[in-house]
């Protein structure tokens, strides 16, 4: 029997010829991320060490990244405080690929992975945040972990006891509509399988779809798989690959690609015609409440944030920009932008994206992970409806329970941010 | 035997159990005063001390999904609550079994607040309602270290050993 992408990736990470789901192994870690709660693998990591008479140092520096996201600039002393162990134990330790509250080369984790050419096809990726899932957008077998299991990572460069994954293989076929953008696909998925309907499984995307996406909306969809309750989401690599690792992020050994054996063996194969597809939104409060524009069509609402880890790229940016351009973010909306790291802002500044959007009204801050989580930014009061680009609508999950927030594309937001109603941006001319 | 001291329903997020707005706040022995922070009147009475070690959070499906903060199992851990459930997000299961939370995966459970739950391998007995739900164990990949009694201590004889 062939092998997955999965099973191929952790038969490598392990050695052996072969492995199939169900198999526990203990795969290599190629790179192992951490943002803010860094603080908290810290401790767990000399709480290992505690008693045993052995020095406290990490396996390999060099496969380790550390990435400050969740609240920078620091909202408080308490998470001030905890950036400067941070600090602290990365400049005793020699970890490179650190990268603090800076514009050149700072940003959310899972936009500097990728840029910097941090993840490779074939890796093991593991990482302290639940969207890790985003990297197998770049081939790679990619999830999130607790701290402590990172500070196990830490100390001895492997993952215990994993569960090689079933996988659940997905075609989407056809081409998108306009305004109809890869995040719409992420959302009809997670709404078709549920919140859970891949615990504990790895979707494996295909067809015309995929091949023809770049690697931004590859990194929407991989991103959102957690979702779905996936350990990972993975595309197979290919020449889009190999352009986005060489072109943007300036890797220049050449990258092999690989796919999954042609007689793997799938849990459930889900086939999805992305031409037939309309703007999709997550409503309230859990990500698989999905509906197409249209039921929802018309709910007012007073904050849209355009950003994240799941849709703050370049083309995001790109797709607000022309559809606000020369308009104005109705009264009584407040537009938020992040950009998802430093360079983009850089870049999105340059293309005159960002005026744009500000002489339209919308406010643009810094990178960062800010409102999507509620942390600090943001914030919406009693009653508050936000519609958001973000990946998540839990109760409380803007730093409220008493307000709502729907999911959506980037299109779908901006041309809400004009009329202060969810607004289907096929209509908008 | 143990009571049930909250009954909560499907897809219960990491977001309600642990408020991403208290994420600045890291170390285990300080999480569990944010435990359920938006739930009150619960998070008063565990605040207060009025709920006792191994009382018992009943919930539907996958529970402890979305984010992998690791708060959100050391805030129920903290105060020895058991979380019985149909069944749990897989970062949040790891979580629990590498702090040693303990987690039972009941697919059929019944239970409401006050009921008195017997609680063993195979099973878990609802004395209250007079009702018996089989157990399903926890992955077999994790069960070494559900006997170290949690990651730290497997990792650290690993390390002990010298097996990098």
């Amino acid at each position: 029997m062939g092998m997955t992408m999965v099973e191929k990736i952790l038969a490598r990470a392990t050695g052996q010829a072969a492995v199939k789901a169900g198999d526990v192994v203990e795969p290599k870690v190629d790179l192992a991320m951490s943002h803010e709660n860094a603080a908290l693998v810290l401790n767990q990591f000399l709480e290992i060490y505690k008693d045993t008479g052995l020095e406290a140092n990490v396996w390999d520096p060099a496969k380790i990244t550390i990435i400050f996201d969740h609240r920078v600039p620091a909202e408080s002393s308490k998470t001030a405080t905890n950036q400067k162990k941070v600090r602290e134990f990365v400049a005793k330790q020699g970890i490179a690929k650190f990268h603090d509250i800076r514009g050149d080369e700072g940003g959310i984790c899972h936009q500097i992975l990728p840029e910097n050419g941090y993840v490779r096809p074939g890796y093991v990726v593991v990482g302290t945040d639940s969207h890790t899932t985003s990297h197998g957008a770049l081939g790679a077998f990619a999830f999130g972990v607790g701290a402590t299991e990172m500070a196990s990572v830490w100390a001895l460069g492997s993952v215990l006891n994993v569960e090689v994954p079933g996988t659940i293989k997905v075609i989407a076929n056809g081409k998108f509509p306009k305004h109809v953008l890869p995040k719409d696909l992420i959302l009809y998925l997670i709404g078709k399988i549920s919140a859970e309907g891949a615990n504990f499984k790895v979707i494996e995307f295909h067809g015309e779809a995929i091949r023809t996406m770049p690697t931004s909306g590859r990194l929407t969809i991989c991103n959102m798989s957690v979702e779905a309750g996936a350990t990972s989401g993975i595309v197979p690599p290919d020449a889009e690959t190999q352009r986005y690792l060489k072109e943007v992020a300036g890797v220049r050994e050449t990258v092999a690609t690989f796919g999954p054996d042609p007689d793997a063996a799938y849990d459930q194969v889900v086939e999805i015609d992305v031409s037939s597809l309309e703007p999709q939104i997550a409503c309230p409060h859990t990500v698989d409440n999905v509906k197409p524009v249209g039921a929802v069509a018309g709910t007012p609402i007073q904050q849209i944030v355009i950003g994240s880890c799941t849709n703050g790229r370049l083309d995001d940016i790109e797709v607000a920009a022309k559809i606000l351009k020369g308009k104005k973010v109705a009264r009584g909306v407040r537009m938020l932008v992040f950009p998802a790291s430093g360079r983009i802002f850089r870049e999105a500044m340059a293309k005159g994206y960002l005026t744009t959007l500000m002489e339209a009204g919308a406010l643009v801050a810094n990178s960062g992970c800010g409102p999507c989580l509620g942390v600090h930014q943001g914030a919406l009061g009693d009653g508050e409806v936000a519609l958001s680009t973000t990946n998540r609508n839990f109760k409380g999950r803007m730093g409220n329970p008493n307000s709502e927030v729907y999911l959506c594309s980037p299109a779908v937001a901006a041309a809400s941010a004009l009329t202060g109603v969810i607004t289907d941006p096929r209509r908008e001319r | 035997m143990a009571k049930v001291v909250l009954k909560l329903g499907d897809d219960i997020s990491t977001d309600i159990i642990y408020p991403g707005r208290y994420m600045a706040t890291v170390l285990p022995s300080e999480t569990p005063q944010y435990a359920f922070a938006d739930h009150a009147e619960f998070n008063a009475r565990l605040k207060k001390g009025e709920i006792p070690p191994g009382s018992v959070i009943v919930a539907g499906k996958n529970f402890g999904c979305g984010s992998s903060r690791e708060q959100a199992a050391s805030c129920l851990k903290g105060p020895d609550l058991v979380v019985v459930a149909r069944h749990f997000a897989r970062i949040f299961l790891q979580n629990s079994i590498n702090l040693g939370l303990r987690t039972v995966i009941c697919p059929e459970i019944e239970a409401d607040e006050g009921d008195e739950l017997e609680i063993t391998a195979d099973k878990v007995v609802n004395k209250t309602k007079g009702k018996t739900f089989e157990v399903v164990p926890l992955p077999k990949a994790r069960q070494a270290i559900i006997d170290a009694g949690g990651l730290i201590p497997y990792t650290r004889q690993r390390v002990l050993a010298g097996k990098k």
